[in-house]
């Protein structure tokens, strides 16, 4: 029983982890989509995030000093995307294809000239990444049968981002659904003439939640290189901008439901992980290939409409012409 | 009244969109301590300056001729294909399969029926995404993606548990049977006299390629199921008022695009490695993409842009072999040509416009 408890909470405490990046992600292309910007640039940002906190982080010796290097990068990101679909009214997909793209190759390069390591970073440790933090109490009550160690083991010894990045979900939810910016956010995702007419800015929201979008994929990023793993490599998002796109589709744009279902991919590649504990339990073999592709066949299904119609916001997409 | 002429929009537009990607590649390039100027002359003398570096040049126009074409057929029907890459990846199951399991006596049938074999494989597979476009609405970028990864996992298991032949440590079929082998541009020029490099890629799919190119230009412009592509990626609601099914010309479009993008195996799989490997489309699938936009979607602009992308290839190729500039920067350059010529558009289009209305209105004035 005592094992069987381990290996939950093992497989537990890795789905929490493996999620926050899929989380954070995903909550800034909620951000972007619900104004009305296709973001599949969510992946580049990440990557670009990823790859400067880590580098600026390893030169400084502060992981917060990356943390801001990492924010900056993707936001810059952000701007071109801004730009392109916003003020040059762009096709937004092409744009994120094109950011996706700029992010593989420039991180790569810029990592070869800084430091000559095939596209790496230095190892990352100290004050230069971010340390698991101990929640109160912690110690204390991990003796008590049950809760002690789900409390323990769990809950406590993560890094600040993962708190970060759950105490973004009711966050998001305030934001969108509770004040004046949020709606206006979601009004001008399904009807910026609205909006517009209403005599508030459509290019000023838009931008504003592109902005956010970046800050957020900018966390998300730097959680990889200096939390989660302890310096970049190249490609080291590995397709997880398109699990939290996969991710936004599952949750149908909504927050809470964007932490459920970044729990659930988080799970799968928590899983993917732990073949060794899937035999155990369940008595035959899964294809670690299957657990891998599961998340983009569960979102097909869901596009497909057999659970549900996930229906995006109506103006994705569309860049917005004021009527003349 | 048009706002500009012809042939800025086929010829200047692109131009300086690809000037512009050409000046950031170059202050990317000066940003990490190298020199462009002698980059690009190591480039040009290491994909055009001798026979070998021609072969690998039009070995990788090649594939970019098959995912270009096959994302040009899906733009004109207003539908963006990002799936070429799955598409060629099921695409060379197709062939491999084709080529593993049927006993070919001659290269000329076995290039035919892996052909038809992996246009099949990538078709179906761009069938799905298709199908939810066209009856369920499900963006078509979206699900092609999943489908992106999907091939990955699918392939990777394959390759690692079924088709991997005993005792082969590597993800890989075994080595296709030696009359399916295709003869390349070596075998080929020989006959003529023109000595050509013998240990380059190049092969017979390129021929392939130019007539699939010929193929999309005929379909597009030449033919009714064309004229409907067209007309549903111009208006969809009027193509449908004119009696164009809309379910229809989705669906076909995307078996053409898919098609196309699972014949490039041919190329990578049949005609080069001679066994299906992981990872046989090396990102082409997305090039696809940047030769497309370049090539306004026209198969004549695509086959130029695919032979600047293959000296792009080869020559970032002899790059990071002989400098310390790393193969990434042809990544950086493709995102900025997808970047430029794609989604900033407008910012180049927008000025010349102006220029040429302005100048047209001092002309009249003057007349």
């Amino acid at each position: 029983m005592v094992d069987v408890l381990n290996d939950l909470l093992t497989v537990l405490d890795s789905t929490l982890r493996l999620a926050t990046p899929l989380l954070l992600a995903c909550l800034a292309g909620l951000f972007s989509e619900r104004a009305g910007i296709f973001d599949i640039g969510l992946e580049g940002k990440m990557l670009a995030a990823a790859f400067f906190s880590a580098a600026v982080a390893a030169l400084t010796g502060s992981v917060w000093i990356g943390l801001a290097s990492g924010i900056a990068a993707s936001l810059a990101l952000s701007a071109v995307h801004g730009l392109a679909s916003i003020t040059f009214r762009g096709n937004q997909l092409i744009s994120g294809v094109a950011i996706n793209f700029l992010a593989a190759g420039m991180t790569v390069l810029i990592a070869q000239s800084l430091f000559q390591q095939g596209g790496r970073t230095p190892s990352l440790s100290g004050q230069a990444r971010f340390n698991p933090v101990d929640l109160p109490f912690a110690e204390q009550i991990e003796t008590v049968p049950l809760l002690g160690p789900i409390y323990a083991e769990l809950f406590s010894g993560h890094t600040i981002l993962v708190y970060a990045a759950l105490a973004m979900v009711p966050l998001t939810w305030w934001l969108l659904y509770r004040t004046r910016f949020g709606l206006r956010l979601r009004a001008v995702g399904e009807a910026p003439e609205a909006v517009d007419t209403a005599g508030v800015s459509v290019i000023r929201l838009r931008f504003t939640a592109v902005a956010i979008c970046g800050v957020l994929c900018g966390i998300a990023g730097a959680y990889l290189s200096t939390g989660l793993q302890a310096g970049f490599v190249k490609d080291m998002t590995a397709g997880r901008g398109y699990i939290a796109l996969a991710a936004l589709i599952f949750a149908k744009w909504r927050p809470w439901y964007a932490l459920i279902s970044c729990l659930l991919f988080g799970f799968l590649q928590a899983l993917a992980l732990r073949p060794d504990l899937i035999e155990k339990y369940l008595f035959f073999k899964v294809q670690i290939q299957l657990l891998d592709a599961l998340p983009y066949i569960l979102t097909v299904i869901i596009l497909a409409g057999f659970v549900g119609k996930a229906i995006p916001p109506r103006a994705g997409g569309e860049p917005y012409v004021k009527e003349r | 009244m048009e706002k500009m002429p012809a042939w800025a929009d086929v010829v200047l537009v692109p131009l300086i969109s690809l000037l512009l990607a050409a000046a950031i590649s170059a202050l990317v390039i000066m940003g990490i301590g190298e020199d462009p100027v002698a980059a690009v002359k190591m480039m040009v003398s290491g994909a055009l300056g001798s026979t070998y570096g021609w072969g690998y040049t039009l070995y990788y126009a090649t594939n970019f001729m098959f995912t270009g074409l096959a994302v040009s057929v899906a733009f004109h029907a207003k539908m963006f294909n990002i799936g070429g890459e799955g598409q060629a990846m099921i695409g060379g199951l197709g062939v491999a399969l084709m080529a593993l399991f049927i006993p070919w006596p001659h290269w000329s049938l076995a290039l035919i029926f892996c052909s038809i074999g992996g246009a099949v494989f990538g078709a179906l597979w761009a069938l799905i995404p298709a199908i939810l476009q066209a009856k369920r609405g499900s963006h078509i970028v979206i699900t092609t993606i999943m489908f992106n990864f999907m091939a990955a996992a699918l392939l990777n298991y394959l390759l690692v548990s079924i088709l991997r032949p005993v005792k082969s440590m590597d993800p890989a079929t075994a080595s296709f049977p030696e009359p399916t082998h295709l003869p390349t541009l070596h075998d080929l020029l020989m006959p003529l006299g023109i000595e050509f490099s013998k240990s380059a890629p190049a092969n017979v799919s390129l021929l392939l390629a130019l007539a699939a190119a010929v193929f999309v230009w005929v379909l597009i412009w030449r033919t009714r199921l064309g004229y409907a592509l067209r007309a549903f990626g111009h208006s969809d609601t009027a193509a449908q008022y004119a009696g164009i099914n809309p379910v229809k010309i989705t669906i076909l479009a995307m078996l053409i695009s898919g098609g196309l993008a699972g014949m490039m195996a041919v190329n990578t799989t049949l005609g080069e490695a001679e066994r299906l490997v992981l990872n046989a489309t090396e990102g082409a699938g997305f090039i696809g993409i940047a030769v497309a936009l370049m090539g306004r979607s026209h198969p004549f602009g695509v086959v130029l842009a695919s032979i600047l992308f293959g000296f792009l290839y080869q020559g970032g190729a002899e790059l990071a072999l002989w400098t310390s500039i790393p193969r990434e920067l042809i990544v950086v350059i493709q995102a900025l040509v997808i970047l430029f010529t794609g989604a900033l558009d407008n910012m180049v289009r927008m000025p010349i416009e102006r220029l040429f209305i302005a100048l047209r209105g001092s002309g009249d004035r003057d007349g």
